[in-house]
């Protein structure tokens, strides 16, 4: 297999959908955007059935990173171009290429050059696999900060009225953890004299400097995440994104802070990790009860879903620093879950939204009588989000408190509030869109799902049973590395 | 796969086979208001897919799910009955069946599997055989509503979430099932979900059963970290090493069991509406009749009073968490029936006498008596179930009246009702005469009240008395039911008159098994539940420490209950029938107390005030004042603002006359070789 460069193969495929749209000739008509969009959906096709090839080329018994591709790159610069997955970052890439697909089919009501839509999700696509792929740390920071450029303009153009404000929000608070990352990186590199990330998790930095770099990192990764109080971007930013946008960004961005903080923070500053590991929980435990409540107060179906968003990543964080096997495997699969999960309910979000164009709560009502295809497909992904077992929500859910009350079992105790919470919004999110009788008559016009929009919750939902049902699958992939992690934190084997 | 997977996996799946089928046809099939055709929209199944189901009106595709999901329920009860014979009598026993791995990531390990003991059979069977009746009730119950058709699919649902409850071989499976029947439930309370009514009340269950979860999930967390396993045969065999440990917090520290226990019992309060957490109860009647029914009798709410029984080996080396148990669940008992005195809501009375009732069973397990508890549940089932459907029966002839101050005088004209409603009440109330023939109720709350006399704690003697205040306001209020509804002088208007009707023998019928069972099942079974949980008939399913085999229980302790129900009974029925001015007289009289009971002591007035109302104005609190003033305002907004005011000044000093930036470059100049100067020194 070392003879195909899989993954240079599948980072590239997207990059080059995207030359051959530009390749395209120039027209604004229907034609041309159905063009474009077959075209960029048949790369993202390609690329996602090529990644599937990474689970079963990756030898989960011996675990550690593989189908590694290394190249030196620029001597002079000490650049080398190092690529390879482990366990952990596999799962993210597969998630990249699957939500990607479908994120496009959901973009095919976008009419304004669509053209440039489908290019911008594609670069976007071969941004995130770069960055999840990538074990030189110049490499790492070309892609982490490449994401930025698609996705501030997926947002800035496509977006809704105060798209402006929203893509300056967004890219200013990434910006600037970023620029305390490029700081800390060069600092890192200057040290261990090596950009290889897999020598510079093996490399003790001084005590004072890694605190200091541990702080950067955390700058730039709890922006991402996004951790309270770092989250205020968040909801504006799905608000004003298209659909796509929103899925993707809820979907794979959201993650790139928590594989941060397990790639970076974790396994190069372990020491510091542990350091600020009760400040990261407490943050962790604001996010969730505090993202909760106001989950509750919110009108906006967009933005209750964000702030859901931002309590479920608290669960992310909170298991990464629990510091316990549990936790980590908790924090891996509900990044799964939530890429999964929160993808489908922003592409449900979109399917009343282009039927009513409003995500007002208020407006809708007895939804569940004119769409009740649509209703039970939702139903399933609240209960998602609610942790229900038997769906992927819980199983994550469950493993992160786990590891919080082998912590402090006081910390667990203010975890699962969030679970109550969790239903009490979501429920009531449901509740007040499809219960009741459609009085509006524009409501009463509701169609209920047509075959392109199944067609997208169809392989979600099969997804959230599958990883809620039997979690082995993914779980399995990931344990060698999760429990040399976990191994090299604790200094024992759980 | 031998024989016995097999049909063991078949009780379990075979109503998920029913529900999977039914949920598929109520999908291919959408009760939308807007047909496909009008939307004009491409993506509309035929029902092609199953040739049966073909050109198949709505009105036979109803009866043919019903008819369908009945009989495979019919089909695991009929097996249930024959591995409850095999485990509890024959030569198979106990055994388990590992069907799939669940979670396997490091030491958190559960398997997707079925155990099968004494105790869970006798649940399966229960669950299974109540079920099946209403299934089949529902089938007339249901004809002409809008979605019959998923309305079976979720009661088939139900009852396999159940299913998995009660053959869970750990703790995660238990969970799973748990909050799986606590999703139908919300499901099911709230079917009729273009009432605004039913809607909240299915929430209102799911919101808190998620408060019992919480305590619940906890305690699966303190398991895992006591015994490193979820599994149950690592938990019983190994929690008498485990009494020793604690935890502290601060400067305090508590006994772990304990607090695992306690935590594990605040989920079994949620499930089966102790008090404090029962709230969602009485609610739960916003769903259709056969719904309270299940929900009432076989699954949902014998939930939690199954978990305790199932961990009894965990249970008993906690004896502080039992003594808990039995004061909540004995508290519970009278509370719950004195609320049961004062309502009028056919289906609220009968509501509040099933919470009562599981009071009951809570202080029997409380007490070490868990076979007793078991027991109860079983009977109760049979005569909770009766009770509900006859209600349905009769709010059927009433078309769809529930207040009892509208019925009466109705026992003329639905016979088959009144004299199964008065099966049921004499089971409830525990009628019987000793050593001869007793109502299921009977002997099962007996052995209860006993147990607790016997068990020679503080906390157990408690409960026999709260017990026999319960038992006297029991009889009292099902005899009140009876003689409001079916006695006395008809307050109900010539229009629903005009229907008043015996129901149909489709919608008895399933009634008469339950009556049977209602009669029989003490007499049958109470040999069998009494005996030591390590004998012939438990075979260790339950483990009981704290034995009282040779306590002596006075005659009058004994006889006390059904003294007391006796005159309950008469009492009430006095009353209602011959002098109805003194109830209301009572009513007046008593005033602050009638209302606080009649308001079921306001504890949704509490709750209201402490949470529905405040957290929603915390979040929007948090929102506005947390996000919006505090973070943005001195965050993004901020520093953009700072930036635009840099910028703005900046702009000033951008004269565009040379002599400026000269002067500027001069000064800079001179600053620097001033300190380069200083440097040098």
């Amino acid at each position: 297999m070392v003879q195909i460069p899989l993954l240079s193969l599948i980072t590239f495929l997207p990059l080059l959908g995207v030359v051959a749209l530009a390749l395209l000739p120039r027209g604004q008509d229907e034609k041309q955007a159905r063009r474009a969009r077959l075209i960029a959906l048949m790369f993202a096709g390609v690329t996602f059935v090529a990644s599937l090839a990474l689970p079963i080329f990756y030898d989960a018994v011996v675990g550690g990173f593989q189908l590694i591709e290394k190249a030196v790159w620029m001597p002079s610069m000490g650049l080398v171009y190092h690529r390879g997955v482990d366990g952990i970052s596999l799962w993210f890439v597969l998630l990249s290429t699957l939500l990607t697909p479908l994120a496009m089919v959901s973009g095919f009501v976008v009419k304004e050059r669509a053209r440039s839509f489908m290019a911008a999700l594609l670069l976007l696509e071969a941004m995130m696999i770069g960055m999840f792929t990538s074990l030189d740390f110049f490499l790492f920071y070309v892609f982490f900060e490449g994401v930025l450029i698609p996705m501030f303009l997926i947002i800035g153009v496509w977006g809704g009225e105060r798209r402006v404000y929203a893509a300056m929000k967004f890219f200013l608070y990434t910006f600037l953890g970023s620029v305390l990352m490029l700081v800390a990186i060069f600092v890192m590199v200057m040290k261990a004299g090596t950009s290889d990330m897999t020598a510079l998790m093996g490399f003790a930095f001084p005590k004072e400097m890694a605190v200091w770099l541990w702080l950067a990192f955390f700058a730039s990764f709890a922006v991402k995440t996004p951790m309270w109080p770092f989250h205020t971007w968040l909801p504006d930013a799905h608000v004003q994104a298209p659909t796509a946008g929103s899925v993707i960004l809820a979907g794979v961005l959201l993650k790139m802070g928590g594989y941060g903080f397990i790639r970076i923070s974790l396994q190069m500053l372990p020491e510091a990790s542990a350091t600020f590991a009760p400040l990261v929980v407490a943050l962790s435990l604001i996010a969730i009860v505090y993202g909760s409540l106001v989950a509750l107060a919110q009108t906006d179906m967009k933005k209750l879903v964000a702030y859901s968003s931002v309590a479920h990543m608290g669960y992310v964080t909170l298991g990464i620093f629990s510091g316990t096997r549990e936790g980590l495997d908790g924090a891996m699969m509900v990044m799964l879950s939530h890429g999964l999960v929160s993808a489908a309910l922003f592409l449900g979000v979109g399917v009343v939204y282009e039927r009513l164009h409003t995500r007002d709560i208020a407006r809708f009502g007895g939804v569940a009588s004119v769409m009740p295809r649509f209703a039970s497909v939702f139903m399933v992904f609240t209960l998602a989000a609610v942790g229900l077992p038997g769906t992927s929500g819980f199983v994550g859910e469950f493993l992160a408190m786990q590891g919080a009350w082998l912590m402090d079992h006081r910390v667990a105790a203010v975890a699962a509030l969030g679970i109550v919470l969790g239903a009490v919004y979501m429920l009531w999110l449901y509740a007040r869109v499809f219960f009741g009788v459609a009085e509006k008559a524009d409501v009463k016009e509701m169609r209920d799902l047509t075959w392109r929009e199944a067609a997208l919750f169809l392989p979600l939902l099969f997804l959230v049973l599958w990883l809620g049902l039997y979690p082995t699958t993914f779980t399995k992939v990931m344990d060698v590395d999760v429990k040399h992690l976990a191994f090299s934190l604790q200094g024992e084997d759980r | 796969m031998s024989m016995t997977t097999i049909i063991d996996s078949a009780v379990v799946f075979l109503p998920l086979l029913g529900a999977a089928l039914a949920g598929g046809v109520a999908l291919c099939n959408p009760q939308n208001t807007v047909t496909p055709a009008q939307a004009g929209v491409p993506f509309s199944f035929k029902l092609n897919w199953i040739p049966a189901f073909a050109g198949m009106t709505k009105e036979k595709r109803d009866v043919f799910a019903g008819l369908l999901t009945s009989l495979l329920m019919l089909i695991a009860a009929a097996l249930a009955v024959f591995i409850f014979v095999d485990v509890a009598f024959g030569e198979g026993g106990a055994r388990t069946h590992v069907l799939a791995p669940w979670f396997a990531m490091g030491g958190v390990k559960a398997n997707w599997a079925l155990r099968f003991d004494t105790l869970t059979a006798i649940m399966v069977m229960v669950v299974t055989g109540i079920s099946a009746m209403v299934h089949l009730y529902a089938v007339t119950y249901m004809k002409g509503d809008k979605g019959v058709v998923r309305f079976m699919a979720y009661l088939s649902l139900f009852t396999f979430f159940m299913l998995m409850l009660v053959s869970a071989d750990n703790l995660l499976q238990m969970f799973f099932g748990w909050e799986g029947v606590g999703l139908c439930s919300y499901l099911l309370i709230g079917y009729w979900y273009e009432k605004p009514a039913a809607s909240c009340a299915g929430m209102k269950a799911f919101w808190v059963n998620r408060i019992g979860d919480f305590g619940f999930l906890l305690g699966i967390f303190g398991c895992y970290q006591l015994f490193g396993s979820l599994d149950f045969d690592v938990i019983f065999k190994n929690a008498p090493q485990v009494v020793g440990q604690t935890y502290v917090m601060g400067d305090r520290s508590c006994c772990a069991l304990t607090a695992v226990c306690l935590l594990l019992f605040v989920g079994a309060m949620g499930k089966s509406a102790q008090l404090g957490l029962h709230v969602w109860l009485p609610d739960a009647m916003e769903g259709p009749t056969p719904v309270s029914a299940l929900i009432h009798a076989a699954t949902m709410v014998t939930a939690g009073v199954f978990m305790v029984a199932r961990l009894s080996p965990l249970f008993e080396y906690a004896p502080a968490a039992l003594a808990v148990i039995a004061i909540v669940g004995a508290v519970t008992a009278v509370v719950a029936a004195s609320i049961g005195l004062t309502q009028f809501d056919i289906k609220r009375v009968i509501a509040y006498s099933t919470m009562s009732q599981l009071g009951t069973m809570f202080f029997a397990a409380g007490v070490s008596a868990y076979g007793a508890s078991i027991f109860h549940l079983a009977t109760h089932a049979f005569f909770k179930a009766l009770l509900f459907l006859a209600a349905g029966s009769v709010i059927h002839a009433m078309s769809g009246e529930q207040d009892m101050r509208k019925m009466g005088g109705l026992w003329r004209k639905m016979p088959v009702t009144y004299a199964l409603m008065w099966i049921g009440s004499l089971a409830l109330a525990g009628i019987g005469i000793e050593g001869v023939f007793g109502f299921a109720g009977f002997y099962s709350k007996d052995m209860i009240l006993e147990a607790a006399y016997a068990h020679g704690s503080w906390y157990g003697r408690v409960a026999y008395g709260l017990g026999l205040m319960a038992a006297f306001m029991t009889a009292f209020y099902s005899w009140r039911l009876i003689v409001l509804t079916f006695h006395g002088a008809a307050r109900y208007d010539k229009h629903t008159a005009a229907h008043v009707h015996e129901s149909s023998w489709w919608l008895l019928g399933p009634l008469v098994p339950l009556a049977l069972g209602a009669v029989f099942a003490g007499f049958v079974g109470h040999d069998w539940f009494a005996s030591a949980p390590d004998g012939a008939f438990w075979r260790g399913a339950l483990v009981a420490l704290h034995g009282h085999e040779g306590a002596v229980v006075p005659e009058v302790a004994k006889l006390a209950p059904l003294a007391l129900a006796l005159l309950g009974m008469g009492l009430s029925g006095w009353l209602y029938a011959r002098r109805p001015d003194i109830p209301a007289v009572m009513a007046v009289r008593l005033g602050a107390l009638y209302r606080l009971v009649f308001n079921k002591y306001y504890f949704d007035e509490v709750y209201e005030r402490l949470f529905v109302r405040p957290l929603p104005k915390l979040g929007a609190f948090f929102w506005h004042k947390g996000d919006e003033a505090v973070i943005d305002r001195f965050g993004p907004d901020g520093v953009s603002a700072v930036a635009q005011g840099l910028g703005a000044r900046a702009r000033c000093w951008q004269t565009g006359y040379a002599f400026h930036y000269a002067f500027v470059m001069a000064l800079a100049l001179a600053a620097m070789v001033a300190w380069a100067m200083v440097r040098v020194w």
